[in-house]
């Protein structure tokens, strides 16, 4: 698809503004609008790299935020034994240790329960991939070291050549960037052969295997990349915030990444990403206004599931392109 | 160990097995008969709980408040089947679980905004607030015994229910064939509302059961439903006999595990280390059952019969 079509200029429209607008808001003295545009970003590698399973692999898993929270633990943990002592083979506050571990253990994570998950279907993956999450969630709790319930705060962000993290400019521009490379990653994959096998899968499991593929070790593939770019994701969510608590992988924050990736619009490019922008900027309008915020935003989720299919990309989607 | 702590334990187990099949087995006959995911279970186990809570307060007295509550936690699992499920069947899983994930939020916030953040005591009468003693060692709270006979008189009830009784009948045909008793003349719209409320009830009962030990709380529903995922997952989705012997089986696990993980632990490595691990394993301890279960049987201890 060239970008002649509509959602190709949507797409770099709105990728342009994403680009420009919140440095502009900083430089003008309006730093909060940046902080919204950099946490946006980093839930939207997480939708997007969600969308690799769910959209195009049609594998509702609804334990994501398990990936972003160990990703973020990933870089919380060697911080923490860096200052406070303890297990001198990961105390480190260097970003080219971090990020890798980061990656690494999301991705041996995915590929454990994975394993396990794909070996079943339909709503039994749904609860099973949520109870690994909670598993997850009630080991951080359980471990004292590292805060249990209180979580854990990061003192030193990751350390990397050229770019300051401490710099909420710098923090942006790399969270952006991987938002790009994270959405041509997907792109990419879903274009390849792999790719094209995976969603076969999705539209008819049967003729897959017929046609002799092994669609149990293409599904494990795709939910091992999607967890360690989950991974990824959280480890610049660590350093976002400095601070980690195991609520970033109650089940809760796995639906609101599944809602963006729907909102926006399943299995496309750029859906994920406008899902995780509506999702942000409603949730701060909302919340802005009374604390009983989740009410209202409840019930536009249930309105969006009852009454407005194929998300925002299927609304914005040109006449040009719907015989797709 | 001693075998007092242990017995003790083990009733704790029971009573947390229990809890948990009042919670599965209302989510297992949805989903067994409706083909219906409801995340929002969990909020319905809360309502029950605060709505005993309020009751007790007004009535002065648990057991009325329960028997008042139970019918209220029915209509409004009646409410949500009639405007948040029923519009959903037709449509995947993801837009139930989508759904009902909307629908938490609302009724947490709610129950926020009716009974306050904070959680909610609920006063026992003071000839259940007592303990009973079995020997001079074995003292057990009076409450948990009525939670045990309370949960065991609920499952049988409902047992018989499906097993003996004409709605029973027609529930086991909708599991089976729901076209089939759509076309032989039952109402299947009043069938499925029916089941729903059931469940709901259930749900709310095992609140109503909870709160006085733990009090009504917001977040209470959310983390209970994991379990009871689990539950449902290791017995079978569907099977009403899989959920409660898998609900007494994670029960038991999970109490146990947490009591005496450690010290079985130190069996095989050094005092510190059990005392690090223990914790940690036991908090994975029935996902890990789960696991183990999912991969030799995939369907479950018992899964139903297919339609």
């Amino acid at each position: 698809m060239s970008f002649l079509t509509r959602r190709g200029w949507i797409s770099a429209v709105v990728m342009a503004l994403l680009a420009v607008l919140p440095p502009v808001f900083f430089l003008t003295g309006n730093a909060f609008y940046l902080d919204l545009a950099t946490r946006l970003s980093i839930l939207a590698i997480a939708a997007v790299s969600l969308n690799l399973i769910l959209g195009y692999g049609g594998l509702v898993s609804f334990g994501h935020a398990a990936f972003v929270g160990l990703g973020a633990y990933a870089v919380g943990i060697p911080a923490h034994h860096w200052l406070y002592g303890g297990l001198d083979f990961l105390a480190t506050t260097s970003g080219f240790v971090q990020v890798p571990l980061a990656v690494a253990v999301t991705a041996l994570f995915a590929l454990i329960t994975g394993a396990v998950c794909l070996r079943t279907k339909g709503v039994y993956f749904i609860m099973i991939t949520m109870a690994f999450a909670q598993m997850i969630y009630y080991l951080i709790v359980s471990i004292e070291e590292y805060g249990g319930d209180d979580g854990l705060v990061i003192d030193t962000r990751s350390e990397l050549p050229l770019i300051d993290l401490d710099n909420p400019l710098q923090l942006f521009g790399l969270a952006y960037v991987s938002l790009l490379v994270a959405m041509l990653l997907v792109r990419m994959i879903t274009r390849s052969r792999f790719g094209m096998v995976l969603q076969g899968a999705k539209g008819n499991e049967e003729r897959m295997v017929t046609l002799g593929f092994n669609i149990y070790a293409y599904r494990l593939t795709a939910y091992v990349i999607s967890g360690a770019m989950c991974g990824y994701a959280g480890a610049l969510l660590g350093n976002f915030t400095t601070f980690i608590s195991p609520e970033m992988m109650d089940w809760s924050r796995s639906g609101e990444l599944m809602f963006m990736v729907i909102l926006g619009g399943a299995a496309t490019t750029l859906g994920p990403v406008l899902g995780a922008i509506a999702f942000i900027v409603v949730e701060e309008i909302l919340s802005s206004f009374t604390i009983y915020w989740h009410l209202p935003f409840g019930l536009m989720l249930m309105g969006v599931v009852l009454f407005a299919r194929g998300g925002l990309m299927g609304l914005l989607r040109g006449r040009r392109e719907d015989g797709e | 160990m001693d075998l007092s702590l242990l017995i003790i334990q083990a009733l704790n187990g029971v009573q947390l097995g229990l809890l948990l099949f009042l919670v599965a087995s209302g989510l297992t006959l949805v989903f067994g008969i409706l083909d219906f995911v409801n995340l929002a279970h969990g909020s319905l186990y809360m309502l029950g709980a605060f709505i005993c809570a309020s009751l007790t307060f007004l009535f002065g007295n648990f057991l009325w408040a329960v028997l008042v509550a139970l019918p209220l936690t029915g209509g409004i699992g009646y409410l949500v089947e009639r405007f948040v499920a029923r519009p959903l069947y037709a449509r995947n899983h993801l837009d139930h679980v989508l759904g009902t994930f909307g629908l938490i939020l609302v009724l947490d916030t709610l129950a926020h905004l009716i009974w306050g953040p904070a959680g909610i005591a609920v006063p026992l009468p003071h000839w259940l607030d007592g303990q009973i003693a079995l020997t001079e060692t074995l003292v057990i709270p009076s409450f948990r015994l009525l939670i045990i006979g309370a949960g065991l008189t609920a499952a049988a009830g409902l047992f018989w229910l499906v097993n003996y009784t004409r709605l029973g009948m027609l529930i086991r045909a909708g599991a089976s064939n729901r076209t089939m008793v759509a076309a032989l003349g039952i109402d299947i719209q009043t069938l499925f509302a029916l089941v729903f409320a059931l469940g709901a009830m259930l749900a709310g009962l095992a609140g109503m059961l909870i709160a006085p030990i733990t009090e009504a709380s917001i977040g209470m529903g959310n983390s209970i439903i994991i379990t009871a995922f689990v539950v449902i997952i290791v017995g079978g989705i569907g099977s009403m006999k899989g959920a409660f012997i898998a609900a007494i089986l994670i029960g038991l696990i999970d109490t146990m595990g947490r009591s005496f993980l450690d010290d079985i632990f130190k069996l095989a490595m050094s005092p510190e280390a059990a005392e690090t691990s223990a914790p940690a394993v036991s908090a994975m301890l029935i996902y890990i059952i789960m696991a183990l279960v999912l991969a030799l049987r995939p369907q479950g201890l018992f899964p139903p019969r297919t339609r």
